[in-house]
């Protein structure tokens, strides 16, 4: 079920503290975080976060199209690295990601 | 013979039922863009007249079908897939995007089954 619009979208307060706080100074600089639930609002354009996965800070530059998600919908936590016997898959898919 | 938006012409078929034929229109649509253009909804399309299906695509303007509705929702996966998010992600690999369980089922979105060549059962021994 849909949050109720009452309450409005669930930003971490202390998160949105922070970022309107840089807003207000005009500055840029990675915001660590590990609120994975809060939604993105439109203050957060242009920043980026470092979104903890349960084991790093993934890096989220902040664009325009990602408002209305949630911060950790960019943070994958899983990694697969493909079955075994899968090996020319694997190598290629490494490939890829470089 | 009744061609609507394009593609579509069912004929000895019920109104609304052949204006299912159009992407984007189910049987609620159907009945809506009968009612607005005044025609009986069990109709049958062969027995329609010139007349009632110049309103039929006269109302049906008014919704997203077809080569559009087609286009705007491979937009949205496209947004998805561009922002990078978990959704987005789900879709570049072809996999269910919503949270289902891919260990067993799944065949839509994977497409038929690639046997996996595993070890050969050693008989006789277990």
């Amino acid at each position: 079920m849909a949050r109720s619009l009452k309450k409005g979208v669930y930003v971490y307060w202390k998160l949105l503290k922070k970022v309107e706080a840089l807003n207000h100074a005009r500055k840029k600089q990675v915001i660590k975080t590990w609120s994975r639930a809060s939604t993105i609002v439109p203050e957060f354009v242009g920043h980026t976060f470092a979104v903890h996965n349960g084991n790093k800070f993934i890096p989220v530059y902040i664009t325009e199209n990602m408002v209305g998600h949630r911060l950790g919908e960019f943070a994958p936590t899983r990694t697969y690295r493909g079955h075994a016997g899968h090996r020319k898959e694997q190598k290629a898919a490494a490939a890829k990601k470089k | 013979m009744a061609r609507i938006v394009g593609v579509d012409l069912p004929k000895n078929k019920r109104g609304f039922v052949a204006l299912t034929y159009i992407y984007g229109v189910g049987r609620t649509t159907a009945k809506e863009i009968l009612d607005k253009a005044g025609v009986d909804e069990f109709k049958k399309v062969n027995e329609w007249t010139d007349e009632e299906i110049a309103r039929i695509r006269q109302v049906i303007q008014d919704y997203k079908v077809e080569g559009q509705l087609r286009s705007e929702v491979q937009m949205n996966i496209k947004r998805l897939i561009d922002i990078g998010c978990y959704r987005g992600l789900r879709h570049r690999k072809g996999l269910p995007v919503r949270g289902q369980r891919t260990r067993t089922n799944a065949r839509t979105r994977k497409g038929r089954r690639k046997t996996i060549a595993g070890k050969k059962k050693a008989v006789g021994k277990k």
